[in-house]
């Protein structure tokens, strides 16, 4: 049967599709598919495997008159480090709401970006902050204290000297 | 009859062809010679692949200043503007943390008209933003959107995003104080969908949050990873995107036949002014012959051409004094204002106040609530909002008329008074009283996440909104109200996100009650 032939259809209409065609549609298929599957292949570049930035560990020496509640920021790090008669803590000073780097006060923590606060624990007193700030691990070496940023430790973990 | 040719007249041949050359070159690019008659007008426009995007015939409504003010093609003029300035700003700025500052100090002092370049490049973006925004409430208060044009809307919105992402991307690269922490909260908006999996507890399996971030900075902090990352983006992805998007969306408005009008045009504008004769003596029935093989109708068909002028010389010649009118406006601010550099950025000390660029600030007000609910959420929200408008009112009533539709200026005006109260008295209240947190300490944090100043704001035009679809039983009522409200909250938190909002985004009256730091 000649589609031409069917009355209502003209020259110009697309033919209907028949067994053949049916081919080249799974043809197009999967060519197409190939492609949406080359394209979320190509966002593994973008997705860094291994990631640049430095080591956070680092070591402090804690200055020998540092008294308790007194934080102590080393240079170039975001976080503070606290003695007290039970041992050292290290609070992350990077808040956690957008990460802006907050500021130690005499009652807790206060953030410059949007104004939340934090007690000296690190816990949220005030404002858009969604968790504490989290405890830093703190082991003590044989040259000090070695501090680091990428390893999270529970509210109250402290190194005894 | 000649014999063999001297030898010289080759010579004389040659030396008349290099004297005609120029004028060939000029016909041989141009055709259809000077533009004179319509027959030529219209072989000037289709016979130009760039002003071909145009129709032939422009209908007198859309050359009229009230139907857009030029505000598209003043977008398009500042982009362009953004696009030469860009390129040349690129000769000096490298990127790569430390240097960039240092290039982008050196273009500021050293390069010759360097500072100016820099300044037209901020001050065309800025423009561009704006441009933008106002063109999207015309079309939207016009009606604009309607069929056929529903899809145009929808690149209009793309548009929109990728417009706002350039400005975003741009803010980082001088890599001074204000576009670190610019970037550090930007990037951990993005990284905001973990306040509501964290709520779930479920941020070790599902986190789309940590891999927005990273996909974005390359890295879990902002540094050299990042700074090329929004370089790419800038110079490269962001502007193809665009120039592909406008070009579909220029293509669209001829496609869909031209500018909104309304329905009584012809009443409207009167007879044709006596110097336009008709070119076609009936309604075509096809566009034009390559049309006779394609099916169905485009949306010129059988239209005659009645009201309609040559787009040569009178809408060439009206964008094109538009477009004029937006680089002198550039210039000038370039001249009068410099953009701002700030010190080296110092990821220990943040800017305080650190502000984003001011199109973002209401959403940075949002923001200081909670910040998935303002950087994403809520933005989330009205993108979807307005995709959907275009299908949800289906109505005719209005189409091409500023305020259209039932309610007319009357509504308009109620949504602006509702659209500004609402905003600034929770605003009023957060900021007198506090917000939940300060009540009730120990509330969880999605509790907070739902009900904050945002998602407030949110309800309330929501539900005036569904008041306005009963009472007229019109969608286009709804989106009127919603349309305006929005835009008036935008305006509102902006403003207060600019001007009332100091160090600890506390706020202040003015800027000059800010303590001194
Ligand atoms: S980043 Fe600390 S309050 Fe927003």
């Amino acid at each position: 049967m000649t589609p031409a032939s069917t009355p209502g259809t003209s020259r110009l209409d697309p033919e209907p599709v028949t067994r053949r065609d049916f081919l080249g549609l799974a043809a197009v298929g999967a060519a197409l598919s190939a492609l949406a599957f080359a394209t979320l292949g190509m966002f593994r570049l973008p997705k860094a495997a291994v990631l640049s930035s430095p080591s956070k560990k680092f070591r402090v020496n804690l200055p020998e008159s540092l008294p308790p509640g007194q934080p102590y920021v080393p240079a170039g790090r975001s976080v503070a480090v606290f003695r007290d008669a039970e041992g050292v803590y290290a609070i992350s000073l990077v808040c956690t709401h957008l990460g802006c780097i907050v500021k130690s006060q005499p009652d807790g923590f206060e953030c410059p970006c949007h104004g939340s606060r934090f007690r000296p624990d690190g816990s949220v007193a005030k404002g858009p902050a969604p968790r504490p700030l989290p405890w830093r691990q703190v082991t003590s070496g044989s040259k000090g204290y070695v501090v680091d940023e990428d390893a999270s430790v529970p509210v109250g973990t402290r190194a005894k000297a | 009859m000649s014999s063999a040719p001297s030898p010289t007249s080759g010579l004389r041949s040659l030396a008349a062809n290099l004297g005609r050359a120029p004028r060939r070159i000029l016909q041989s690019m141009v055709r259809t010679g000077v533009p004179r008659t319509d027959r030529t007008r219209s072989t000037f426009v289709f016979g130009n692949v760039f002003l071909h995007l145009h129709a032939v015939r422009t209908h007198r409504w859309s050359l009229r200043w009230s139907t857009t003010w030029g505000l598209g093609i003043a977008a398009a003029a500042a982009f362009l503007l953004t696009l030469v300035t860009g390129v040349l700003l690129m000769c000096y700025y490298k990127p790569y943390p430390d240097v960039a500052y240092q290039s982008i100090k050196d273009i500021h002092f050293v390069v010759p008209t360097g500072r100016f370049i820099r300044n037209i490049h901020r001050w065309a973006a800025n423009i561009m933003v704006v441009a933008v925004l106002l063109h999207m409430a015309r079309v939207f208060f016009t009606a604009a959107y309607r069929k056929p044009r529903e899809f145009n809307w929808l690149i209009g919105l793309a548009l929109l995003a990728s417009t706002l992402g350039l400005s975003f991307t741009g803010y980082l690269l001088p890599w001074d104080q204000l576009a670190y922490w610019a970037i550090t909260i930007g990037a951990n908006i993005a990284q905001s969908p973990r306040e509501v999996t964290d709520a779930l507890g479920i941020t070790e399996a599902f986190d789309p949050g940590g891999f927005q971030h990273q996909l974005l900075l390359g890295s879990d902090v902002v540094g050299d990873e990042a700074l090329i990352r929004f370089y790419v983006l800038h110079v490269m992805a962001l502007p193809l995107l665009l120039v592909v998007l406008l070009a579909v969306h220029f293509w669209r408005i001829r496609k869909d036949g031209g500018l909104a009008r309304p329905a009584d045009v012809d009443e409207r504008l009167g007879p044709p002014p006596a110097d336009t004769y008709p070119v076609f003596t009936e309604a075509p029935t096809r566009t034009y012959h390559l049309a006779a093989i394609v099916r169905g109708r485009t949306e010129a068909v059988g239209r005659g051409p009645e009201n309609t002028v040559p787009s040569m010389p009178h809408l060439f010649y009206a964008e094109f004094g538009v477009l004029m009118a937006t680089v002198l406006l550039c210039l000038a601010l370039a001249l009068v204002s410099d953009a701002p550099l700030k010190e080296l950025a110092n990821p220990t000390v943040p800017e305080n106040p650190a502000k984003a660029p001011w199109y973002f600030l209401g959403l940075q007000e949002l923001v200081s609530f909670s910040a998935f609910l303002g950087g994403i959420g809520i933005p989330a929200i009205v993108l979807l909002g307005l995709g959907l408008i275009p299908f949800l009112d289906r109505e005719e009533r209005g189409t091409g008329l500023w305020f259209g539709g039932p309610g007319g200026r009357g509504l308009v005006a109620q949504a602006v008074a509702l659209g500004l109260a609402a905003p600034l008295a929770v605003e009023a209240l957060a900021i007198r009283y506090g917000w939940l947190r300060e009540w009730f300490p120990d509330l969880p944090q999605f509790v907070i996440t739902l009900v904050n100043p945002g998602t407030v704001i949110t309800a309330l035009y929501a539900a005036f909104s569904l008041v306005l679809v009963r009472k007229y039983r019109s969608a286009r009522a709804g989106a009127i109200g919603l349309f305006t409200c929005f835009l008036c909250g935008f305006v509102v938190l902006t403003i207060i996100g600019t001007y009332f909002r100091g160090p600890n985004w506390v706020f202040y009256w003015s800027p000059a009650l800010w303590p001194q730091h």
